[in-house]
């Protein structure tokens, strides 16, 4: 093997490097320049300022809440039984995890806006509550393939039928096993899972449009067609968000049961246990 | 108590009973388990399974309801054709390119005698970037490759190169393909990470001490164990993009007549003037993103085998 820098692969990276970061760059120059002459914050002060900004994050973030919490409740005892009692099902509960990756979201929402509109024996989309339902669940479908794969890895990890066994013995309730014991050895498993929920869902766009909800990503869309700074900004900050999701994601994806909750803590606490 | 509760139900039961009393008790303490999945089967059924299967039974009927094969084969219809062809074109060349470069840059990130730092920052950076997609991802793109946007400006006032005028448009078919290469060519490199990883030493210092050289190594060797890696990426690629709505929505203000885009404006107001044309619109995209997927699970299976 030659010891001399790799030069070829350097210029690679360099080159994949601007391509990843020039497009930023530019963006937050662009985002900076809205008044003439100089560089200001003025793009992110006028889309802090405004109501309608404030209105439709508080109503996706809302949304996201509610497909984190209603997807964990579906898939945390899906995935428990399955690996505890019908491993022979798990083909086909993994098949149906994965199938909202084949469905493409405006297909999916297409099928909601006819089989659950106003000739449907279930008129979801005909009331505004309705809709909501309808949207929260639209957002776990999108969400249960990485949901499920979380909560899986995590059940993976530790050894269910033991504790499973141990809790029973101990006079447990099925339901008191699942809430008081699996739960919250897994419970970094299902954050994992709701950042990457929550990442996805905050700007969805097509569902989000489609059924007309007062939501993020049709907001952006709108700025995009009206305004040319303000776009920038939240372009900007939408990255920044991705960001940390996915870090907060990988943190929880990574950490063992029992660990710390702050990632950053946990060697502390493995010397600790080393001396 | 768990052993005497058996027996104490299956006397109950047997007793009454005039039929063969040990069969049917079989399957019903068997069935009591499946309850348990009964929430998520009935959820997926509910808002995956009848939401598809109402577009397909559409899709196999005339609108005055006759079932027949006369709307699906209309998809052939020059606009729709048109539509779909553009959607592959635009999908193909987007995963083409994300594919081979994502394997380059994947490749000299983690056999290229690179600082592992760098490695771990493109990784962290492509988990973000890959996720990076929608209507962010359009304004990003606005701002720097629009006609007033930064590299536009730079190119044209430092370097003299005006891109409009020699032709490009990022509201066109090659502006769309680089704005879809920002999540394209992460995406690539996360995918194919374990099956570089999953290349041995010993294989390369095998066809070394034969005498290969790095380029016979890398064509001989390296390239045939990840034909299937490559190929099964390359289609997960193309399905990524082919579903993709949101970034030429956004980018285009919905003018880019795409199938995801047609079948939108078809949800909106009916475009099309015969609802069951926009449920075959969407089987076919359906059908398109079954055959990419199952293709890329046949060459995912493939290619495990040479990673242990």
């Amino acid at each position: 093997m030659s010891r001399r820098f790799p030069i070829l692969s350097a210029l690679i990276a360099l080159i994949g490097a601007a391509f990843f970061i020039v497009p930023l760059i530019a963006t937050f120059n662009f985002s900076l320049r809205m008044k003439r002459g100089e560089l200001s914050f003025e793009a992110y002060r006028s889309v802090f300022d405004s109501d309608v900004f404030l209105g439709v994050l508080g109503f996706s973030a809302t949304a996201s809440l509610m497909a984190i919490l209603m997807g964990v409740l579906i898939v945390v005892p899906t995935a428990y039984w399955v690996r505890l009692r019908v491993p022979r099902a798990r083909p086909v509960i993994e098949f149906l995890s994965l199938m909202p990756l084949i469905i493409p979201p405006v297909v999916l929402v297409f099928g909601y806006v006819r089989l659950y509109g106003s000739s449907s024996i279930l008129p979801l989309t005909m009331t505004e509550a309705g809709t909501n339902v309808l949207l929260v669940i639209g957002y776990v479908v999108l969400s249960v393939p990485y949901m499920y794969r979380a909560v899986d890895n995590g059940m993976a990890a530790i050894d269910i039928a033991t504790l499973t066994e141990a809790a029973e013995s101990l006079g447990a309730s099925r339901l008191r096993t699942i809430v008081f014991v699996i739960f919250p050895n897994i419970r970094s498993a299902i954050v994992s899972g709701a950042f990457l929920t929550f990442s996805i869902s905050l700007g969805e766009f097509v569902i989000t449009s489609l059924l007309n909800r007062p939501a993020f990503g049709p907001y952006l869309v709108q700025m995009g067609q009206d305004f040319a700074y303000q776009p920038a900004a939240l372009a900007i900050m939408a990255f920044a968000f991705t960001w940390i999701c996915m870090v907060l994601m990988e943190a929880f994806a990574t950490r063992k049961p029992g660990q710390r909750l702050l990632p950053w803590r946990a060697p502390r606490s493995v010397t600790k246990a080393k001396s | 108590m768990i052993h005497t509760a058996p027996p104490s139900i299956s006397q109950s039961e047997t007793v009454p009973q005039a039929t063969p009393p040990t069969p049917p008790r079989k399957p019903a303490r068997r069935n009591l388990s499946w309850l348990g999945l009964v929430p998520f089967l009935g959820f997926a059924l509910l808002f995956l399974i009848l939401p598809v299967f109402y577009l397909v039974n559409g899709a196999f009927q005339t609108p005055d309801g006759r079932y027949s094969f006369e709307t699906m084969l209309s998809l052939s219809a020059p606009e729709i054709a048109g539509s779909y062809g553009l959607s592959l074109k635009l999908s193909f060349a987007s995963a083409a390119m994300g594919t081979v470069f994502g394997l380059i840059l994947g490749y000299a990130l983690l056999l290229g005698g690179l600082p592992s730092w760098v490695r771990r920052a493109f990784m962290t950076f492509s988990g973000v970037a890959s996720n990076f997609a929608g209507v962010p991802l359009a304004f990003a793109f606005i701002a720097t490759l629009g006609r007033l946007g930064l590299v536009t400006l730079v190119l044209r006032d430092v370097l003299g190169i005006n891109i409009y005028a020699a032709g490009f448009s990022l509201f066109s078919f090659w502006g769309l393909t680089l704005t879809y290469l920002y999540f394209q060519l992460p995406l690539m490199v996360l995918m194919i990470t374990p099956a570089l990883e999953g290349l041995r030493p010993e294989w390369r210092e095998a066809a070394e001490s034969l005498g290969a050289s790095r380029m016979q190594y890398v064509a001989r060797v390296a390239l045939p164990l990840l034909a299937p890696s490559v190929l099964g990426c390359f289609l997960l690629l193309f399905a990524n993009a082919f579903g993709t709505l949101a970034t030429i929505y956004a980018l285009t203000s919905a003018n880019y007549p795409v199938v995801p885009i047609v079948l939108f404006q078809q949800i909106r107001g009916n475009v099309l003037y015969n609802p069951n044309l926009g449920y075959a619109l969407a089987v076919g995209m359906i059908l398109i993103m079954g055959l990419s997927n199952t293709l890329y699970f046949i060459l995912r299976r493939r290619a495990e085998r040479w990673q242990k």
